[in-house]
């Protein structure tokens, strides 16, 4: 009976099993049943949301308007002025304490207070002055100005440190142009002090908008204030380093999955989530360490943790982890923002953000959900899950994206302070600001020009991601310099070989030469309009004027003694279709570090490699010559122009400093490089037979790596050939048959 | 799963030991327990089913059933809201936890009629066509939950879609008693019309604590950024009527205004515009001779001359969106309807759902001041921008405007955004039309690097069996020298890989070498290519006429000088 008794005892455990598990259950599944059976049968058995049957009222009624009420009500330009003047302080806004119309007279031109006597700056303050009075958009009239930056450093507001300008609040007072504060950027980086560090400046900012490092999203005035990075007083001034991402690894996962090596403070704010770390903390693919040694009296304060957590943090290498990490975690510490932010972006560490109400850096333009994960401090014991469900893919992007921010945006204190005027400068215009793909896409907001147009398929570098093409034909730009005397001169070839290419839309002849323009006849006719425009200065620089005239979107920059044929400028051209953002040409030059005299050096040897090709004869897009005409500064362009050289060397510097990539050299019939390299007759070539022409363009060289910070210029040993190029068939196969040809 | 698997296995082990009688006595007693399981679990659902399927079956359910509610006067009234609020400070994430689809799930509650002491009902009209629908939606949507306890998001049932149906006071009090109310944490509230004479606020007037507003006409100054969420104001006419998409391109008119609550400023300002400009621009109002109602909304006059809403808007290239008393307006929807390219003016507006969508690509915004520039400003828009404007503008109705659906699910996706930001919409998933989707190549390398040639580069070489061809390939292959790695993929089941360095001989190795040449190869490679063009939907090869050469190839110049001087030697 033994066994009886275990079946009944079994049996009966069974049933209660059963029948808790279905008092229990019966309330949880309900709801995926419903949904199921609803679908499947129509049947409800516990509806969500009834489709009412019975006739209900429209929200908004036919018959309501809301005119009458406020035609009788305040006009809209009273309306507009009441809310000027009730929306100040913590509610300013661009419509209420910003003055629109100092801009719409001269345009965006910013002011700089002159230093005064006595006054300290500091390296950093001092560097974002110089960027602006560097700019496109300084004025030193403030008559001009629709935007005032001031000379006293606001940067340091910390009152404990040594930076920190007294009487700051008299000083600004005394400003004979603040008009509190009205249309003025104030630059901060610190505000507040231990132990709470509030976000207060310690003077009244009045009107004035802020560009702000660690902004809380509570205090952020949307589209007025610019949320900047904090950035150390080493930032470099311009160019600044690479990204360290050197190539693509797939599948992207590094050493470590999740790094983080920073301060625990044992006082004061900021160290809630960081007292939290070493819950997460693995010390295998997820290092989280934090160390308790901070100020000289650490000691007082520590607590039980420390000792492990000093110990463990002194194991692991900062750098050695930011670079080999898939993730940085970015938590807050006594502000908001940190410099770990930029270094985890530099190091293609893709940021894990843990700092909540912190207004991210530029976050009005940039999509930062395209280049960090965005945590919740609350959340902090689900990050490392959250981080291993991001698909590989989505790392891969993600990194890519970080690259790119960081050297569209970040890498200099001049693109840093550019990207905050361009802001307030697309707010201004606002009809003719950039879209957000602009802004978050490659070569990003600096290089894109909304002035030049508001269509995305009017610059080089979206047509992919709007599934176009350019358009199928180009503009021709003959530089001429001498005076026609003949008809055999090359410039009269070259226009008629140009013109019978089937791609040709127009020939633009830019008469830059001192004599009169020839009489009409005297140009060969041809099957495409040909326009003469006379330089008004005969500059160089005027070569690359945005012409209203040239209506493709591509353009074949000539000189007047280029030897071409039409078959090489149809090829040129079917290539340039490829690689709608690079410079297409025909010769090709080199650059080189000159170690003995540490300058960068130019050459024109037939190498086995190349970064430049002469604009004498390349295609490129018209965009390019906006960008020359308005990107580049002054000091610059006027270089160019009195040495009547070099123009073509700048035009290479900017495109690969848009594009980061080198130009693109095609083939070309031999002849075509004896005459540039034999330097044969014809007025232009008595140029290149200069002596000095060669050293100018060292020299050019040089200038234009240090405006830019850095060189540009990359090297590639590719040239495109058409496909059956010099290949053993027949001739007759050949499409583009003449280039063979000598 | 497992686990059942290996208790049946056990069972017929078991049952043959027992006795006869015993068997019967268990299986006896067994059938009693499960009858008595089954009874009950009848018991539980019959009522539920007989209620829901005589109601549900035939769609009969009538508001007036819903359970009423009577509002003490001394009923709590939640406070303002908090313009500091942000996900971060107002809204319990806890409740939406983690979990692996990265949704968040939704509560609506059921209705109910809110009245005051004296019976009065809270809002004139009650529950309206359009809330109606929008809860339904939601309620279809995958965001739904009916289990309260596992909710993140909780939307009311009562409709505050136009504020002026509603009795402020009390209508503050009915959210108050809602049983998870809670200071209105994770509440979201729908008001498409904020705002009352003489001021028309521009957030909804009704105190709501916590909650969330999506709000049809915030101002700049009421927008919570990143905690509310700005939605359009809904215009019947989408359901009503239908336009057919357009092709984008130039229309008979340049600028049309069609909107007939222009202030009278405004409209002097138009007038003035209009004499200007003459034919271009299209100045309508509503018809005096007609009275109001559903038939007059859909007609327009100009100087006695009769146009039809909103076909008319189809005839414009760029429609003006003035603001009235509020700052969004319906008009928006009918104009993008239309495709046309709304001339946005309404200082200080935020635009609908723009925390996702870029509305310089589908509208024009120009200040209320710069009105009297807005022909200036217009012309100087390149033709192909305002087509691109055109179809961008169609495409935000179709997908973000068209149905109270769209709103409501747009909304919850936003928010659901903002939770699990991580697997948050893209820009170009928000942003491009069907169209553009499928014809943009977006390369999942988009960054322009240029490789360090120090890695090297893996070979990578599959072989069946023509062992002669491999071993030719792999010596021709290993003199490269950034060769980091070479891999033999072995794609033969019969034969197994030759080992080490053996080589053996492939007979038919020559014969095969003219593989590519065969007539029946070609015709396979040509069908795989219109098999894969058509899964594909669209031809994604393009065909080009250059290849890359070493800058030297082939160039009369000493051969040791060059590079690569052995290509197209062979």
């Amino acid at each position: 009976m033994q066994a009886k008794k275990r079946y009944l005892i079994l049996l009966s455990a069974g049933a209660c099993l059963v029948l808790l598990s279905y008092l229990g259950g019966v309330q949880l599944p309900a709801a995926s049943r419903s949904r199921h059976d609803r679908s499947r049968n129509g049947y409800r058995p516990d509806q969500p949301w009834p489709h009412f049957s019975d006739p209900l009222h429209l929200f908004l009624p036919w018959d309501e308007t809301d005119t009458e009420e406020y035609n009788l009500h305040i006009s809209p330009r009273q309306k507009r002025d009441v809310n000027t003047s009730v929306y100040k302080g913590k509610r300013c806004r661009m419509d209420s304490c910003f003055d629109f119309s100092l801009c719409h007279k001269n345009g965006f031109k910013v002011y700089v207070y002159p230093q005064q006597k006595g006054e300290k700056i500091s390296e950093s303050y001092q560097n974002i002055l110089s960027t602006i009075e560097g700019s496109r958009f300084y004025t030193s009239d403030p008559g001009q100005a629709c935007l005032f930056v001031l000379s006293l450093d606001t940067l340091d507001r910390d009152q404990l440190s040594p930076q920190y300008v007294h009487n700051l609040k008299t000083k600004v007072q005394n400003l004979p142009l603040w008009n509190d504060g009205r249309n003025h950027l104030i630059f901060n980086l610190y505000s507040g002090t231990w132990p709470d560090y509030t976000e207060d400046l310690g003077f009244d900012i009045g009107q004035a908008m802020l560009a702000k490092a660690s902004i809380s999203t509570e205090n952020f005035r949307r589209n007025f204030d610019v949320s900047i990075p904090l950035f150390s007083k080493e930032h470099p001034r311009t160019g600044g380093e690479r990204g360290y991402l050197k190539y693509n690894s797939i599948p992207p996962f590094r050493k470590y999955m999740l790094v983080f090596k920073g301060k625990r403070y044992l006082t004061g704010i900021g160290s809630d989530t960081r007292n939290a770390l070493h819950h997460v903390h693995n010390a295998e693919d997820v290092v989280l360490l934090t160390t308790c040694k901070h100020g000289k009296d650490w000691q007082k304060h520590k607590d039980a943790r420390c000792d492990k957590d000093n110990a463990e943090y002194d194991k692991y290498d900062y750098k050695e982890m930011l670079h080999n990490s898939t993730f940085c975690l970015v938590p807050r510490g006594r502000r908001l923002g940190s410099f770990r932010f930029l270094e985890a972006l530099q190091a293609a560490c893709v940021p894990v953000m843990l700092s909540n109400g912190w207004e991210l850096p530029f976050s009005e333009i940039i999509d930062w959900n395209t280049a960090a994960v965005i945590g919740d401090e609350r959340l902090l014991l689900q990050i490392p899950t959250t981080v291993r469900s991001i698909h590989q893919d989505k790392i891969l992007s993600l990194r890519q994206q970080t690259q790119f921010l960081w050297e569209a945006y970040f890498s200099s204190v001049e693109k840093i302070v550019l990207t905050t005027l361009e802001i307030i400068q697309d707010r201004v215009l606002e009809h003719g600001s950039r879209s957000s793909l602009m802004w978050n896409s490659h070569p990003g907001g600096l290089f894109a020009l909304p002035q030049y147009s508001g269509y995305l398929g009017d610059f080089p570098f979206y047509y992919a991601t709007l599934g176009i093409k350019p358009y199928p034909k180009f503009t021709a730009v003959i530089h001429a310099v001498s005076p026609l005397v003949s008809q055999s001169q090359p410039i009269l070839k070259l226009l008629v070989a140009v013109a019978k290419s089937q791609y040709c839309a127009q020939i633009i002849v830019l008469w830059n030469c001192d004599k009169p323009l020839p009489a009409k006849h005297r140009w060969p006719a041809t099957s495409v309009p040909v326009i003469v425009i006379e330089g008004e200065n005969k500059v160089m620089s005027s070569r690359f004027l945005p012409y209203e005239t040239i209506v493709t979107d591509a353009v074949l920059s000539l000189d007047e003694d280029t030897v071409l044929s039409t078959t090489e400028v149809d090829f040129a051209f079917t290539v340039w279709q490829s690689f709608p953002e690079r410079i297409v040409g025909y010769p090709a030059r080199s650059h080189f570090w000159d170690s003995n005299k540490e300058r960068w050096g130019y050459t024109s040897k037939w190498t086995n490699d190349y970064s430049m090709v002469l604009t004498g004869a390349a295609i490129y897009h018209r965009y390019y010559h906006h960008l020359y005409t308005n990107y580049l500064p002054t000091s610059l362009k006027s270089m160019v122009d009195q040495l009547a050289n070099c123009e073509d060397i700048l035009m290479n510097f900017l495109v690969s400093a848009v594009t980061k990539l080198p130009p693109i050299k095609v083939t070309q019939k031999k002849q075509y490089k004896e005459t540039m390299m034999g330097q044969v007759k014809s007025s232009r070539a008595s140029r290149w037979a200069d002596p000095d022409h060669f050293a100018q363009r060292q020299t050019c060289m040089n200038k234009f790596a240090s405006w830019f910070g850095a060189m540009p210029l990359v090297h590639s040993q590719m040239r495109l050939d058409p496909v059956l190029f010099k290949d053993q068939v027949s001739i007759l196969r050949k499409k583009y048959r003449d280039i063979e040809r000598l | 799963m497992y686990a059942t698997g290996k208790y049946s296995s056990r069972g017929p082990a078991l049952i043959p030991r027992m006795k006869t009688k015993h068997r019967i006595y268990y299986i006896t007693l067994f059938s009693v327990v499960l009858l008595g399981l089954i009874a009950t679990g009848m018991f539980q659902f019959w009522p539920h089913s007989i209620e829901s399927a005589a109601d549900w079956s035939l769609d009969k359910r009538s508001v007036h059933d819903a359970p009423l509610v009577r509002l003490p006067v001394s009923s709590p009234i939640p406070e303002r809201g908090d313009l500091g609020c942000r996900m971060h400070t107002c809204f319990d994430v806890y409740r939406c936890g983690y979990n692996p689809k990265n949704r968040i799930k939704v509560y609506i509650y059921p209705l109910q009629k809110f009245v005051d002491e004296l019976g009065v009902p809270i809002s004139s009209t009650g529950l309206s066509r359009e809330y109606n629908d929008l809860l339904s939606a939601i309620s279809d949507s995958d965001f739904y939950t009916d289990d309260v306890t596992r909710a993140c998001l909780f939307i009311p049932s009562i409709d505050v879609l136009n504020q002026n149906s509603l009795r402020i006071r009390e209508t503050a009090q009915a959210l108050a008693m809602l049983p998870r109310w809670d200071k209105g944490m994770n509440h979201l509230l729908f008001n498409m019309l904020p705002g009352g004479p003489p001021d028309y606020n521009t957030a909804l007037d009704v105190p709501r604590d916590r909650a969330l507003l999506a709000g049809g006409g915030f101002s700049t100054w009421t927008y919570r950024q990143g905690y509310d969420v700005s939605i359009p104001v809904y215009s019947p006419l989408s359901a009503d009527v239908e336009l057919p998409e357009r092709q984008p391109g130039p229309r008979r008119y340049f600028i049309l205004s069609s909107q007939t609550a222009i202030h009278r400023e405004y409209r002097a300002e138009l007038e003035r515009l209009k004499e200007e400009n003459g034919e271009a621009l299209l100045l309508l109002d509503k018809c005096s001779n007609l009275s109001q109602g559903a038939a007059a909304a859909r007609k327009r006059c100009y100087k006695g001359q009769v146009y039809d809403y909103p076909q008319i808007l189809q005839e414009s290239s760029f429609c003006v969106v003035l603001r009235g008393a509020r700052l969004g307006q319906a008009a928006l929807s009918d104009v993008l309807q239309a495709g046309c390219v709304p001339v946005i003016l309404a200082d200080s507006y935020i635009l609908p759902f723009s925390e996702v969508l870029d509305w310089k690509r589908a509208s024009v915004v120009i200040p209320e001041e710069k009105l009297s520039e807005m022909y200036t400003i217009l012309k100087s828009i390149p033709h192909r921008q305002v087509e691109e404007m055109q179809r961008q503008a169609r495409w935000f109705w179709e997908a973000y405007f068209s149905s109270m659906k769209a709103i409501g699910v747009t909304t919850l996706q936003i928010i659901n955004d903002r939770i699990y930001p991580y697997a948050a919409r893209t820009y170009e998933q928000w942003n491009n039309p069907p169209v553009v989707k499928w014809s943009s190549v977006n390369s999942p390398l988009f960054l322009p690097l240029i490789p360090p040639r120090a890695p090297g580069f893996t070979a990578v070489v599959l072989t069946y069996d023509r062992v002669e061809s491999l071993f030719r390939v792999i010596t021709e292959i290993s003199k490269v020298p950034s060769l980091a790695k070479l891999l033999v993929v072995w794609n033969n089941q019969n034969k197994s890989p030759p080992e080490g360095e053996k080589k053996f001989k492939c007979p038919e190795c020559t014969a095969i070498d003219g593989l590519s040449l065969d007539q029946t190869h070609m015709v396979e490679r040509s069908e795989c290519i219109n098999k894969f063009a058509s899964v594909f939907g669209t031809m994604p090869l393009k065909v080009v006429e250059h290849r890359a050469d070493p800058v030297l190839y082939k160039d009369d110049f000493p051969e040791k000088l060059k590079s690569f001087p052995n290509i197209g030697s062979l």
